[in-house]
């Protein structure tokens, strides 16, 4: 199957040529800008010097700029989280359904994921905003039993609307909105390939439905959980659609920092800077994945 | 007759059920509502006061959001049409040769997938302003390049994992018999090679033109003022006021995109092409 890249030089050269140029030219070379940026800084307006200083490094672990990356990982942590325990019954349900009604399911799940995130992020808002769908439905409620505590002599005080909208709940429920389909499908993909005959066993051999979730099919599904963890966290900790149009001032996270950096406060080095701490903590991310997946394949063999 | 429901067949248990119904009504009620109140006569945008086609005629009316979709439009396919060749050109290189450091370049193929999307933005918005300077008096749709650009480096690795999976199952007798019957090179890839692709290679076009008209961040860094595109339209909007202009032009794009994945289904065998196509993220 492998052909030495020898024996067809020229099919060789027409075939990785255009992709390795593009990737080199309209990639690696602008990330490595602004890489080399984070280790410089202002000197005039237009000018930036790369001097190899680590100021910017230091700059944003200060404790506002920490406060604000530690936020942006609980952001993340919980939204994860929340998509695991909601995602797995999904993911579940899919494994063991019938052939025609899997693919039904599955692109039940995945047809949200096409449509515009801007335009999902934008919904929210309509559902969860003072005037929105859910607070006109409980000033209904409201209403209606104010109604009948007035009959008593004890009509209740105007409806407050719950704060929903432009704050951390807010965010959280958001990124979990846009998240889910992210984790639903590497679940699905590992319980999947799981050997049934294993889950048949643990059932008949006494243990119940949730003995047998906990000490069988979460262990094998595990490659599927930490791929699953790794797609819902790591754009999370970066989102900055979800933040900006549905957090309040206290919900910033470090994507709303970075855009600041470039578009209006024009600290170029600094912004450089943080954008490479989010790409640190994506690398050490995925070296993690790779170092459980051959640890498991090394158990395996 | 039915058959009672056997020890593992969870989806006619009424918990898993229920959630299941709950999980889509989470995903779909924004959506939906969105969708139904763009046709509500009242402006409020709560309660149904009636039928009404009028946020469309202003939506249609309104020249810049047409100038931003006309924008959008013509990214994706220029973006398409580049990420599926560049793609496709990958994913034959991964599959056919060995060679040195071809570890480190589906890493680094691996990377526009992993990298977040605010870096590649900012990455973007330095290289078009410092390294390659985009004009910005460019005639359209000259004046679109940068954002083109940007779009492509973030699609072409999605769209060679999808050819790259589809030519897995590439059985290689069939080359061989071309091979042996006098075929030379190009003449395998084209009636041999592009027809076995062809589901792939739908699939990921699909996926690279959704990725593009989906795009706003990295769009957001590098789009002038010259060049806004539906997202970025849309978004200027919405911070400016929640309107059922907005839901009118958002029903139209869920419409676009739902026409398209339907299309995309039928031409290339059903819903597991586009599963495939989603576990490949």
């Amino acid at each position: 199957m492998d052909e030495s890249w020898r024996r067809a030089k020229a099919v060789f050269a027409v075939l990785g040529g255009p992709p390795v140029l593009w990737l080199v030219a309209f990639f690696l070379v602008p990330l490595g800008v602004i890489w080399g940026y984070s280790f410089g800084e202002n000197r005039s307006l237009t000018e930036i010097a790369i001097n190899g200083t680590f100021g910017n490094y230091v700059h944003a672990i200060k404790p506002l700029y920490l406060g604000i990356i530690l936020k942006s990982f609980w952001f993340a942590a919980v939204t994860t989280a929340l998509c695991l325990v909601v995602g797995f019954p999904v993911a579940i349900a899919i494994t063991f359904a019938s052939e025609k009604t899997k693919a039904w399911l599955l692109l039940l799940i995945m047809l949200p994921f096409w449509t515009n995130l801007l335009i999902r992020t934008y919904a929210l808002m309509a559902v969860l905003r003072d005037e929105g769908y859910i607070n006109t439905i409980l000033g209904w409620g409201w209403s209606g039993v104010s109604r009948l505590t007035a009959l008593a002599g004890h009509p209740l005080g105007a409806f407050q609307p719950l704060p929903m909208l432009h704050n951390n709940f807010a965010v959280v429920f958001g990124l979990v909105y846009v998240q889910l389909p992210f984790m639903v499908l590497p679940l699905y993909a590992a319980l999947d390939r799981l050997d049934r005959s294993l889950l048949e066993a643990s059932l008949d051999l006494g243990a119940g439905h949730l003995t047998t979730f906990a000490r069988v099919v979460v262990p094998l599904a595990m490659p599927g959980i930490v791929s699953g963890v790794l797609v819902t966290l790591i754009p999370s900790v970066g989102a900055y659609l979800t933040p900006d149009l549905l957090g309040g001032p206290s919900s910033q996270m470090i994507a709303n920092v970075i855009e600041r950096q470039f578009k209006t406060a024009n600290d170029w080095p600094f912004g450089a800077a943080l954008s490479f701490l989010l790409m640190y903590m994506t690398f050490v991310a995925i070296a993690v994945q790779a170092i459980v997946t051959r640890n498991r394949a090394r158990r395996a063999a | 007759m039915t058959e009672p429901p056997g020890p593992l067949d969870y989806l006619h248990r009424w918990p898993i059920r229920a959630w299941l119904l709950a999980v889509v009504v989470f995903l779909y009620a924004p959506l939906i509502t969105l969708m139904a109140f763009s046709f509500n006569v009242s402006k409020r945008n709560i309660v149904w006061r009636g039928f009404t086609l009028d946020w469309y005629r202003a939506a249609f009316q309104d020249s810049d959001l047409i100038a931003a979709f006309g924008n959008s439009l013509t990214i994706a396919a220029v973006s398409t049409l580049v990420s599926v060749a560049l793609g496709a050109l990958t994913a034959l290189l991964l599959w056919r040769f060995r060679f040195p450091f071809k570890a480190a370049l589906e890493g680094a193929l691996g990377l526009p997938i992993v990298v977040p999307e605010i870096c590649m933005g900012v990455a973007m918005l330095v290289f078009f302003t410092q390294i390659l300077p985009w004009p910005t008096t460019l005639a359209w749709p000259l004046n679109l390049g940068a954002i083109i650009i940007s779009h492509i480096s973030f699609s072409f690795s999605f769209v060679a994992i999808v050819i790259r999976g589809r030519l897995a199952s590439f059985n290689r007798e069939l080359e061989e018999a071309a091979k042996d019957l006098g075929a030379g090179e190009w003449r395998i890839f084209w009636d041999v090679l592009v027809p076995h692709m062809r589901p792939g290679l739908l699939a990921g076009a699909l996926l690279a033109f959704t990725l593009s008209l989906d795009d706003f961040v990295i769009t957001f860094f590098t789009s002038g003022p010259d060049t806004t595109t539906f997202p970025i339209k849309v978004y200027s909007m919405v911070r400016f006021s929640v309107t059922p202009e907005v839901n009118a032009a958002s029903t139209l794009l869920i419409v676009l995109t739902v026409a398209l994945t339907a299309v995309a289904l039928r031409f290339s065998g059903g819903a597991a092409a586009a599963i495939e196509a989603g576990e490949g993220l």
